[in-house]
């Protein structure tokens, strides 16, 4: 171990750590958003609202993610009207891409937790809810949306920390994220050990922080299921 | 519409399938020995088992591909001047492709498996003890066949996620579908059309395997009732 080397490459790192931060807090909010209406949509009776959307969850579940950016971010230039379009400049950029890649792969996933969560509420509670004479906004607003929020969170603990591996292929479009960072290091340095392992740490690292940051979240909206102490 | 490239797609996705088979064959093995030491009484076996589930599982899949290749790699020529070995070797990127893939797997599989045999009642065995067959006899007759049933829907979306990470194996340099597929973009300039054609492959891919593994869950759980 070169731990000289590691610590010169340092700064990059942490340079890398927060682009991985940023990729993984705008795919992580921009996929949720999303996902929220689209969970309603799934969990409709109505087959021309939750068909198209089992489609698209399916066809993205059923994809690699690094087909879909590179769909994305080589794919799109093949478009004439495409590049000459006012949005090129965005369309053409790597972190526009990688963003949009991450967002849609994760709002796919969140979709189905969120439409299972929704579908695990108790007939009783909505009933409940319509003899008391809430309109079908406000049991949404407050039956429903909260205790499927609450039921979502361990299965959607898991996509997030998968989505934070997947940020890693933000390296193969040229963004230098924790994982650029190390592939940098080890074409510069050819110390292939010492630039995967450190960033192999620092991923560790940020999954045991997200962890621990889910576990507190259920501690809070899920302290009701807790074994009693 | 594919210009001629699609023979050449169709023999990627032969080595994507290749690898991803051989991964899984490698995965299962490592799998199921990690689950059988996170069960065994050894306290060093349930340590070493808990750190390899738990690292594996929190490094993203392209760090471990890049490292097993790249430092592969230095530790094999290394080994070999170490041994007097004058020239340069090459690490096959089919090798450190399922190498890794299949090291990652294994410790997804563990879990899986893991939490399979826990699911079987502890009487089912002592009662086959109790009747007098051996360790290994319980273990082919008692709990393998019930595991299977229960480790079905885990394995099932172990294999799902599997294949799709065979798509990382073409950064290293192999020549899978998805790096045919660039290079037929780059060579007519129409990367959508190839790309697309990629996504479709694998998702023809996850769709037969949907299929047949659900019908393989209702074969093993013929036995099963079902409360409906």
């Amino acid at each position: 171990m070169n731990l000289e080397a590691i610590g010169e490459s340092l700064p990059s790192f942490v340079e890398g750590l927060q682009v991985t931060a940023i990729l993984l807090a705008a795919a992580l909010v921009l996929g949720l958003a999303a996902a929220l209406p689209l969970a309603f949509a799934r969990t409709s009776t109505r087959a021309w609202l939750s068909k198209p959307v089992w489609l698209f969850t399916y066809v993205i579940r059923g994809t690699p993610m690094l087909v879909q950016l590179f769909l994305l971010y080589y794919g799109l230039a093949q478009f004439e009207a495409v590049r000459e379009s006012v949005a090129w400049p965005w369309l053409s950029s790597a972190w526009f891409c990688a963003i949009a890649a991450f967002a849609i792969n994760t709002c796919a996933y969140t979709t189905e937790i969120l439409a299972g969560a929704l579908e695990a509420t108790p007939a009783g509670e909505i009933e409940a809810a319509r003899a008391l004479g809430m309109g079908r906004a406000t049991v949404m607003r407050r039956i429903l949306l909260p205790s499927a929020l609450r039921r979502a969170i361990p299965a959607y603990s898991n996509e997030a920390i998968m989505m934070l591996q997947g940020t890693s292929l933000a390296s193969i479009v040229t963004l230098l994220d924790l994982t650029g960072a190390a592939r940098e290091m080890n074409s510069r340095t050819y110390l292939p050990f010492e630039a995967f392992l450190t960033a192999a740490a620092f991923y560790l690292a940020l999954t045991f922080a997200l962890v621990s940051l889910f576990h507190l979240a259920e501690r809070r909206w899920l302290a009701h299921l807790a074994p009693r102490r | 519409m594919l210009h001629g490239y699609a023979a050449s797609l169709l023999e990627g996705t032969g080595l994507t399938l290749a690898v991803a088979a051989a991964s899984l064959a490698i995965a299962c093995v490592l799998g199921l020995a990690t689950a059988a030491a996170r069960l065994s009484g050894s306290r060093l076996a349930r340590a070493l088992g808990a750190a390899y589930t738990t690292v594996v599982r929190g490094v993203p899949d392209l760090v471990l591909m890049l490292l097993v290749f790249y430092g592969g790699q230095m530790a094999v020529n290394a080994l070999a001047a170490q041994l007097g070995y004058e020239g340069f070797l090459d690490i096959d990127p089919f090798v450190a492709g399922i190498a890794t893939i299949g090291f990652i797997f294994g410790a997804y599989l563990a879990e899986t498996f893991r939490g399979a045999i826990l699911a079987i009642p502890a009487g089912q065995r002592e009662a086959g003890l109790a009747f007098g067959m051996g360790r290994l006899q319980v273990l082919l007759r008692i709990t393998l066949p019930q595991m299977v049933r229960l480790a079905l829907p885990g394995f099932t979306n172990n294999w799902l996620v599997l294949v799709k990470s065979t798509a990382l194996v073409s950064i290293i340099g192999l020549n899978d579908m998805m790096q045919r597929a660039g290079q037929a973009a780059g060579a007519t300039r129409e990367p959508f059309t190839f790309y697309l054609a990629a996504a479709a492959i694998y998702l023809a891919i996850t769709t037969v395997s949907l299929l047949a593994l659900r019908a393989l869950e209702k074969r093993y759980s013929l036995g099963v009732r079902l409360a409906r």
